[in-house]
């Protein structure tokens, strides 16, 4: 279970202070497939890399199976079963997509069999890929869904995917939603919290969260929100903008 | 051969006991131990230390191992090796130096390597340097390589040193004939207050050649090093040089690839990139469970693979 309590991050700008998280509280429980939505520059993609410990909270407190988990490390936090997947995956001149799968699983003497099944799940052809290198030769959809399968063959108790889709096709667009559905089956203490727009992500959700301007904005079941969100029209970022100001005119 | 010498023979080499094909072993300035084979065929210069190798045209799959081993702090030598590859052969040849110096005294070793190599030959050269003891006497390797590749014929070559050499300066000429390629990979890393200069001259006279000259290096602590490719077109033919290098702690590194056309249709490129080890590789490899520290290894060993 993921738990964030009254979490704020401050970046300075100019002189100032300005907040990208703003006292953000949710948990996460096992077994459950949360997705955060919002529009652009709301602080989803913080709060991701606050979670993986790639940022650190001005304030706040982040447990992990009841654990404050907020002063560790990154190496610490994946070591206690956080996993995290980059928006933007690093390339790694001479490093291969094999070296890669085995640093990721723990086991150094990992099969090619095995690494070759992550990338199937992924949708890449294994035998094609599996002595890659993961540097500019790969374009970035192949790079988008090796990152993937590194989180694959980390399996770990909590993955974290930063806009999972972006870049990636339509035909690996409905690879990914089976992934996602593969990884819960495989583990059903596993939990996974996937920062999307993509309505068929959100489909799939036993919840969404929808941050806007550093805060949640709403949090409930995917059955209560989704509608919601999506009754005018398919784009998230303009329901969620209405939802935003809806929110403040009842503030007012 | 004592123990010592067979550990830098294992670093060099990847030699555990007598290679297979030719050989020659030289241990503290002198040749212990040698065999030619029916197709290559080593011997002893007569007016100045070294050996020629003579390999004979249509020679395939055979390989030649001429190890050094200097472990008797203090000594300097200069060795002069020529190889002379023939027509239509394809062969493998492994040189490589190891020193090791627990002394007071400087120990070096300068080999300079001819190569002649001849129409349609293929020759794969690995060469490594590696130093090792505790000693205050530094250990040094100026290798010169020469390589004339004649029409059609091409040359690998690996060029490795990752540990213990205190000051080298490693310089390569090349002159390639019609449709000759050459092929240079070189993988460098210096500590402490380790210097190392790459020097390469890669000349292309001949319509069609090819050349490829790539360094991969990490400077570490307080070494220098400096990479000096030179391509020079001089006809219609394809050139690339690269440094790509990886810099920490308080290290320098110099690049200064170059490249001279003198014909129209020479196709010349040149890059270099120096910088640190990038911060989001190593948070990818921490969120695989690796430290910082586990992570900058992972990355440099792949980088250096």
């Amino acid at each position: 279970m993921l738990e964030l309590k009254n979490v704020t991050f401050d970046v300075a700008e100019e002189h100032q202070q300005k907040e990208i998280i703003r006292n953000v509280s949710f948990t996460v429980d096992d077994n459950r497939f949360v997705v955060i939505t919002g529009p652009n520059g709301g602080g989803k993609s913080t709060l991701a890399k606050l979670i993986a410990g790639i940022e650190r909270p001005t304030s706040g407190s982040i447990y992990f199976n009841g654990e404050d988990i907020t002063g560790l490390s990154v190496t610490e936090r994946a070591k206690k079963g956080i996993g995290y997947a980059f928006q933007q995956p690093v390339r790694f001149k001479g490093i291969e997509v094999l070296d890669l799968l085995r640093i990721a699983s723990g086991d150094r003497r990992m099969s090619v069999d095995k690494a070759c099944g992550y990338l199937s799940e992924v949708g890449l052809c294994a035998r094609d890929y599996v002595r890659r290198e993961v540097n500019a030769s790969l374009s970035g959809g192949e790079l988008k869904r090796i990152e993937i399968a590194t989180v694959l063959a980390r399996s770990p108790e909590m993955a974290v995917f930063d806009e999972p889709e972006a870049g990636i096709d339509l035909w690996s667009f409905q690879n990914l939603i089976r992934v996602f559905e593969h990884m819960r089956e495989k583990n059903r203490q596993r939990s996974i919290l996937v920062i999307s727009h993509q309505e068929r992500i959100l489909q799939i959700a036993d919840e969404i969260i929808v941050i806007a301007d550093g805060q949640v904005h709403a949090h409930d079941q995917r059955e209560a929100l989704l509608p919601e969100l999506m009754s005018n029209g398919n784009a998230v970022n303009m329901a969620c903008s209405k939802l935003t100001g809806s929110m403040e005119k009842e503030n007012q | 051969m004592d123990a010592i010498q067979k550990r830098i023979l294992e670093e060099v080499a990847d030699l555990h006991g007598v290679p297979e094909g030719a050989y020659n072993i030289r241990a503290n300035g002198v040749s212990t131990d040698r065999r030619s084979t029916a197709n290559i065929e080593i011997t002893s210069k007569e007016d100045r230390s070294g050996i020629d190798i003579h390999i004979k045209p249509g020679t395939k799959n055979e390989s030649c191992h001429i190890p050094v081993v200097l472990s008797q702090s203090g000594l300097e030598e200069v060795v002069y090796n020529d190889f002379y590859i023939g027509a239509d052969s394809d062969v493998v040849i492994v040189a490589g130096c190891g020193i090791d110096n627990c002394g007071g005294k400087d120990s070096r070793h300068d080999g300079v390597h001819r190569f002649f190599v001849e129409k349609n030959a293929h020759v794969r050269y690995v060469e490594k340097h590696y130093g090792q003891g505790n000693g205050t006497g530094k250990k040094i390797l100026n290798p010169v390589t020469e390589v004339h590749l004649a029409e059609d014929s091409s040359m690998e070559m690996e060029m490795v040193q990752i540990r213990g050499v205190d000051s080298t300066i490693r310089t390569t000429t090349a002159e390639l004939a019609e449709r000759a390629k050459l092929v240079v990979r070189e993988r460098l890393m210096t500590h402490e207050d380790q210097r190392a200069e790459s020097i390469y001259i890669v000349t292309m006279q001949g319509e069609g050649a090819s050349a490829d000259v790539v360094s991969r290096s990490v400077a570490r602590d307080d070494s220098y090093q400096k990479f000096d490719s030179r391509i020079v077109g001089n006809c219609n033919c394809n050139g690339h040089t690269e440094c790509d290098a990886i810099m920490m702690d308080h290290a320098h590194i110099l690049a200064v690839p170059q490249l001279e056309a003198n014909d129209l249709n020479a196709s010349l490129i040149h890059e270099a990139a120096i910088g640190r080890i990038a911060g989001e590789q190593i948070i990818k490899l921490e969120t695989l469970g690796l430290t910082e520290a586990e992570a900058e290894e992972e990355i440099i060993n792949g980088f250096l693979k």
